[in-house]
C-alpha cells in the first residue's frame, strides 16, 4: 500500500515537470480537451437531463403537506444538482468513461513499447502523456459540471411541465429562491479534486501495466474502481471540510 | 563507438546477464545473436538505458552513460535512434507525424524544414505517399520502414535495432537488413542489431557477438561464423535445415 502510494507520488513528480516543448504540450492539451472533455458532453447531457427530471418528480411526489410550498421542487432540484448530483454522480460517470480511456490508452502504449520509445528518445513519458490529460480534465470538467447543473435543472423544469405536477412559475420561483453562491464554489472544488483523481489514478494504473492485453483490460477496470472509491471517499472529506 | 564492460543483470533469482563485455564499432553493423532467452533484449535495454545494469559500465564515445544521472542521460539519448521489435509507432499519429516527432521535440526547425526532412527520410526507406496514413493502415514491412525513418530523422549517431526482421517474410526481411546496413555506412552510425535470423547474420554481420545463457560466448564476423569450432554456436547456427545443407 505504501509502496503503491510512493510510486504514485513519484510518477506525479515526474508528471508535473516543465514540458520539453511548449507548442507540443499545447497541441496535446487541445487533443485531450476534445478526447476527454468535448466527447463527454453527450453522455453528461443525457444523464443530467434525466437526473434533474427524476429529482423534480420524486420531490413533487413526496411533498404531501399543503404547508410546504411547491416552489420547494425547483429549490430541491437546484440544490441536489449543484451539491451532489452534478459534481459527484457525473464525476463517477466520467471515472468510467474517461478513466478507462486513459488507463487503456496509456496501458496499450506501455505494452506496445511506445512509452519505451518516448523514453529512449529522451522525452519524459509521464510528462508528455499524463500532464495534458490531468490539465485538460482539471480545466474542462468544471465546464462539464456547470453544463450538467444547467441541463439538470432544465430537465426538472421539463418534467414538471410535462407531468403537470408543478407549474412553471412555481418551479422557476423555487430555483431562484435562497440561492447561496458558495454552493457553486463547493461544487467546483469537488469537481477539480475529482478530475485530478480520475486522470492521475487512471494515468498511474495505465503507466504501470506490465504484460499484455489482459493486463491492459485489468488496469482499465482497476482505474474505474479505484477512481470511483476515491471520489466517494474525498466527497465525504470535502463535504465535512467545506459545508459543516 | 559503444563499449559495454562487465554488464551483469539479475531479475529476482534469475541471472540474465553475467559479466558481459562487448564493443560496437562506428560505421559497422554490430550484431548480437543468441537463442530466445539468452539475454539479448535485456542487454540492449541496458545499453539504451531502459534497464539499469546491476554491475558494469556502458560508454558512448567515452561518455559513461550508465553512470550519468537521468537528466544528463537525456542528452546522449537524443543521439540514439531505436527500432523496436514491433515498430513502436505512435498509433494516434500519422506516419508523417511519427517521423516528425523527434524533430518537434528536439529541434527548432521550421515546419517546412521538418517536412523536407520527413520526406527525405521516408524516401530513404523507399516509402512514398504514406504521409497521411496511420500505423494501423500499414503492413508489417512498411511499419518497420517508418520506424527506421523515425529512428534516423534526427541524424542519430547510434542506431539500435531489436529483432528488425521479426514477423516479416524473407524478402521483406532482406530489404530491411540491406536498408539498415546502407544507412549505417552512409551516415557512419554505430549500429547494434539484436537478431536470431541467420539470413541477417550472413548478410550484414560485420561484427557478431553470440550470447549464450547470459554470457558472451563467441565474437567474430559473417565469414568466421560458419567455420568456428564452438559447439554451442554451431548448435545455434546450424539449427535449421537450410544452414545444415549449407554446411555440407
Amino acid at each position: 500500500m505504501f509502496r503503491l502510494l510512493g510510486e504514485y507520488l513519484y510518477l506525479m513528480l515526474e508528471t508535473f515537470k516543465r514540458p520539453d516543448k511548449g507548442p507540443v504540450f499545447r497541441r496535446q492539451l487541445l487533443v485531450e480537451f476534445i478526447g476527454l472533455g468535448v466527447d463527454s458532453i453527450g453522455i453528461v447531457a443525457i444523464i443530467s437531463v434525466f437526473t434533474g427530471a427524476i429529482v423534480a418528480i420524486q420531490t413533487a411526489y413526496n411533498i404531501d403537506s399543503p404547508l410546504i410550498p411547491l416552489t420547494m421542487v425547483g429549490f430541491t432540484t437546484r440544490q441536489m444538482m449543484i451539491l451532489e448530483f452534478s459534481p459527484t454522480i457525473i464525476s463517477l460517470i466520467l471515472a468510467g468513461k474517461v478513466g478507462s480511456r486513459i488507463a487503456s490508452e496509456i496501458g496499450t502504449m506501455r505494452v506496445t513499447e511506445q512509452i519505451d520509445a518516448l523514453c529512449v528518445m529522451g522525452v519524459n513519458p509521464a510528462n508528455y502523456l499524463i500532464l495534458p490529460k490531468i490539465t485538460a480534465s482539471i480545466l474542462f470538467n468544471p465546464v462539464l459540471i456547470i453544463f450538467s447543473i444547467v441541463v439538470g435543472i432544465w430537465g426538472g423544469w421539463i418534467a414538471c411541465i410535462v407531468t403537470n405536477l408543478v407549474t412553471s412559475a412555481d418551479y422557476i420561483a423555487g430555483i431562484r429562491s435562497w440561492f447561496e453562491p458558495f454552493t457553486v464554489t463547493y461544487a467546483m472544488i469537488k469537481t477539480v479534486v475529482f478530475a485530478f483523481i480520475i486522470s492521475s489514478v487512471s494515468g498511474f494504473l495505465g503507466y504501470n501495466v506490465d504484460g499484455g492485453s489482459v493486463e491492459v483490460g485489468r488496469a482499465s477496470t482497476k482505474a474505474v474502481v479505484a477512481s470511483s472509491i476515491l471520489i466517494i471517499f474525498f466527497d465525504l472529506i470535502l463535504t465535512q471540510l467545506l459545508l459543516v | 563507438m559503444i563499449e559495454a564492460r562487465n554488464i551483469s543483470k539479475t531479475f529476482g533469482e534469475n541471472l540474465v546477464l553475467r559479466d558481459v563485455s562487448m564493443s560496437f564499432e562506428k560505421g559497422k553493423t554490430n550484431l548480437i545473436i543468441g537463442q530466445s532467452g539468452s539475454g539479448k533484449t535485456v542487454f540492449m535495454k541496458c545499453c539504451i538505458g531502459l534497464v539499469e545494469p546491476d554491475e558494469g559500465m556502458i560508454r558512448f564515445d567515452d561518455r559513461p552513460f550508465s553512470a550519468l544521472p537521468e537528466k544528463r542521460k537525456k542528452y546522449i539519448r537524443k543521439e540514439m535512434g531505436v527500432l523496436f521489435q514491433g515498430g513502436a509507432l505512435f498509433d494516434s499519429l500519422t506516419v508523417e507525424q511519427n517521423v516528425m516527432f523527434p524533430l518537434n521535440m528536439f529541434t527548432t526547425m521550421s515546419l517546412e524544414e521538418k517536412l523536407d526532412r520527413v520526406n527525405f527520410c521516408l524516401n530513404r526507406v523507399n516509402l512514398e505517399n504514406v504521409n497521411t496514413l496511420f500505423p494501423s493502415e500499414l503492413s508489417g514491412g512498411m511499419m518497420k520502414r517508418v520506424a527506421i525513418a523515425r529512428a534516423i530523422s534526427n541524424n542519430p549517431s547510434y542506431l539500435f535495432c531489436d529483432e528488425p526482421n521479426s514477423g516479416l517474410d524473407p524478402k521483406t526481411a532482406e530489404i530491411i537488413d540491406r536498408l539498415i546496413s546502407e544507412i549505417t555506412e552512409e551516415y557512419d552510425i554505430t549500429t547494434v542489431i539484436n537478431t536470431h535470423d541467420m539470413n541477417s547474420v550472413l548478410q550484414i554481420g560485420m561484427r557478431i557477438n553470440f550470447l549464450y545463457k547470459g554470457e558472451l560466448w563467441w565474437t567474430g564476423d559473417k565469414n568466421t561464423i560458419l567455420i568456428t569450432e564452438n559447439a554451442e554456436l554451431n548448435d545455434f547456427v546450424f539449427s535449421t535445415e537450410l544452414t545444415r545443407r549449407l554446411r555440407h
